[in-house]
């Protein structure tokens, strides 16, 4: 039996046509492309490909059941130690992780894992997936996770199948965090967020939006007045970097994370139908090389932007982003502004963006992160006529929760201390970008994954203890 | 939802609405603002609290009808419901008994100086308030302001009612009368409140405005509404709204107000005061 080496392809928008759409560039697999793509998978005994998963999904088991046509079987599976398949079979880095230990990725390439979650969620969802309710106990411990993003949501899913009762609250009007905010509609439609968090309620997850804890609720006030017994804390990496340069203030300059939040959860790209506006200009220069540049770069082209810039300060071999998206953004007609340092934001006298003035660079030695060190060449000055600038060059803790909660520890940049989930307070853990900073949906996941075990384990424990001395 | 529970109109486009909101009420302070929604399309409107009632539950809000969006908001009835209204949002004022208090609202902004000026008074201070509108007929809360004030001041640009002129003037005669100053708390439009800032600065008298930029989520993810303050930005939904006056770089406040002057007619820009 002989394997195809590539991938079996998954149709997309061409780049043309979507470059000016909000609909989502990949279309995902047919029944024939997913059994046609599961037979490539050589069932190896040792699944290396699971090593790579933070949420050790059972990929040679739910590629099996595609093999037999069984997809209900395959979600099942799937499910058990995912929440969010459809959400990871569209974002994850696979290519980094699971696909990365794949065996057929050393002669060819890797079983498309990401593309085979995503059909089967697809599936699921669109053939009516059956949920049931979890059963709560009388005496059902309860757990606030704080945040609704991807650490937040695997946290309340896992602690539900086991019996506990979970309220989420999400400090905007819906559910979802970076999922519904960050990433665009073109990447993660933003239904079927909401019918991935509709499944959880299924479960008997609660809810609640428009509580922005620190201010309608403490931590503490959870614990001692709400009556929960246990708080997770999952609230990312939502605090916007600027650079600090002159001009920063001028309008026409956007964080990424007010750009794609006014597009993506405001749905600005809609206007004026839907009441928030945006302004895109038609000369955009967005700074930074990771996947928020790339989100922001490609959606300022859908917003009409007649020509959109990555201004990046290394090459592109140095960029943070996942290779398929800046190929999808080159593809769309995105430029690449490579080796180009910003150093300051020029307008007009009516306090208008103008021009981004840069400095050209060389790569020099390795720095601490094992990437060329761009180094300044002197005297090579230029400026880049736009009317927008993004600024995309990362997000920090937001440190609302940390400053409202005394005796919770913080590390140097204020993300919260919490090794194996668990925080300097008793009863209180935290997980995903607020703990490790700015990472990926996946290992936020992970990190949920690991401090349900420990909540788990710690109302287990504050259970008997009660027991005994009661 | 959030059920609209009282409304009434304070002036020719200028609304209250008491709205039920019992978890904000129970949390909220001075000088604190909430965002609400009217619906599934709708913006994220930063309004600054006018009022609250922990027994009632409620939140008092109080809005000017400048676009779009606000106009929308004026068009609900008693008993409709807000789709969204999250809060309290920001610093609360800081108040304690610092001695003799001047409080100033010019327009819409004398809403959320009430409840400074109520909570000042409480916490034992001399309060003086200065009321300031267009004309008579806009004037709002002068009872209110009355009630929890020592000494109120009216002025009004067409003289209609109190001293013509503008809220800087009885500040500046009281300054010049040699009463001891502690505080100036002034909340209006940014150049009432820049035009407050710069007839304290000689005397040295601290100053506190009450920032109202363009602003998104309110919780500090969005930095949109970042504010130069002695010359370091800072997010007013977060770091504020409050600021040192004396600290604040209006001029580039005042033009980032401007971003979507050209998209009011389809959606609106949302003051709140």
């Amino acid at each position: 039996m002989s394997f195809a080496l590539g991938k079996t392809k998954m149709p997309e928008q061409s780049p043309a046509v979507r470059n000016k759409n909000f609909s989502e560039v990949a279309l995902g697999y047919s029944d024939d492309d997913a059994i046609l793509e599961a037979r490539r998978c050589l069932q190896c005994k040792t699944a290396p490909c699971r090593k790579g998963c933070p949420v050790e999904v059972d990929i040679p088991a739910f590629i099996n059941q595609i093999k037999q046509g069984d997809i209900e079987s395959s979600n099942l599976i799937i499910k058990s130690t995912n929440a969010l398949p459809a959400v990871c079979g569209r974002v994850c880095p696979q290519e980094e992780q699971c696909e990365k230990y794949c065996v057929l990725a050393k002669k060819g390439e890797a079983v498309g894992i990401g593309r085979l979650e995503r059909f089967v969620a697809d599936y699921a969802r669109a053939h009516g997936e059956v949920l049931n309710a979890v059963e709560f106990a009388a005496d059902a411990q309860r757990v606030a996770a704080i945040g609704s993003g991807p650490a937040s949501l695997t946290v309340a899913g896992e602690l539900a199948k086991r019996g506990y009762k979970v309220t989420v609250f999400e400090a905007l009007h819906l559910p979802g965090g970076v999922l519904m905010y960050g990433i665009p509609e073109f990447r993660l439609p933003k239904d079927i967020v909401q019918a991935e968090i509709a499944n959880l309620r299924k479960l008997g997850v609660e809810i609640v939006v428009n509580s922005v804890i620190g201010q309608t609720f403490t931590v503490d006030e959870l614990l001692d007045e709400e009556g929960f017994h246990a708080v997770f804390i999952g609230t990312g990496a939502g605090l916007p970097h600027f650079m600090g340069m002159e001009g920063e203030n001028l309008n026409g300059v956007y964080s990424a994370n007010e750009f794609l939040t006014r597009c993506n959860l405001m749905k600005a790209y809609q206007f004026p139908e839907y009441k928030t506006p945006i302004h895109v200009g038609n000369h955009v220069a967005v700074i930074g090389g990771g996947n928020v540049a790339m989100d922001a770069a490609r959606t300022a082209l859908r917003l009409g932007a007649q020509k959109v810039y990555i201004v990046y300060r290394r090459s592109e071999e140095e960029m943070p982003a996942r290779r398929e998206e800046v190929h999808h953004a080159k593809e769309e007609g995105v430029g690449l502004r490579l080796l180009t340092s910003p150093v300051s934001i020029t307008g007009n006298t009516k306090g208008w963006v103008t021009g981004l003035k840069t400095l050209c660079m060389k790569l020099g030695e390795p720095d601490s992160s094992g990437r060329r060190r761009p180094v300044e060449i002197p005297g090579a000055e230029a400026e880049l006529a736009v009317d927008t600038v993004i600024i995309a060059i990362g997000q920090g803790p937001n440190p609302l929760l940390q400053a409202t909660t005394p005796g919770l520890a913080v590390d140097k940049r204020g993300n919260i201390a919490a090794e194996t989930g668990k925080t300097s307070r008793t009863g209180v853990f935290a997980g995903g970008d607020i703990v490790t900073g700015a990472a990926t949906v996946i290992l936020a996941m992970g990190a949920g994954k690991k401090a349900a075990t420990a909540i788990d384990a710690y109302l287990k424990q504050s259970k008997t203890a009660q027991a005994c001395s009661g | 939802m959030y059920r609209i529970l009282v409304k009434q109109e304070m002036a020719p486009e200028v609304k209250l609405f008491e709205i039920e909101a019992p978890q904000i009420a129970k949390k909220a302070q001075a000088g604190q603002f909430v965002i609400l929604r009217i619906d599934e399309q709708g913006e994220r409107i930063p309004l600054t609290i006018a009022d609250y009632s922990r027994e009632k539950g409620t939140v008092t809000i109080i809005f000017q009808e400048v676009g779009a969006s606000t106009r929308k908001l004026g068009m609900l009835e008693e008993r409709d419901c807000l789709l969204d209204f999250a809060g309290p949002l920001g610093k609360p004022t800081h108040v304690d008994k610092k001695g003799v208090v001047v409080c100033i609202g010019g327009g819409i902004g004398i809403a959320p100086v009430y409840p400074i000026a109520r909570a000042m008074k409480e916490a034992g201070n001399q309060v003086i308030s200065i009321i300031g509108a267009r004309s008579k007929g806009i004037l709002i809360y002068e009872k209110e302001m009355a009630a929890v004030s020592d000494k109120l001041y009216i002025t009004t640009d067409d003289g209609s009612k109190g001293q013509q002129g503008f809220v800087t003037d009885p500040l500046k005669a009281l300054i010049q009368s040699g009463i001891d100053i502690k505080e100036v708390i002034a909340i209006g439009p940014v150049v009432m409140m820049r035009s407050v800032a710069e007839v304290t600065r000689p005397y040295g008298i601290y100053t506190v405005v009450s920032l109202n930029p363009i602003m998104i989520d309110g919780t500090g993810m969005c930095g949109g509404c970042r504010v130069s303050v002695a010359n370091e930005n800072k997010f007013a939904c977060v770091d504020g709204p409050e600021f040192d006056a004396h600290q604040v770089d209006f001029a580039g406040l005042m033009i980032r107000q401007q971003m979507y002057k050209d998209k009011e007619q389809g959606g609106c820009q949302c003051h709140s005061h």
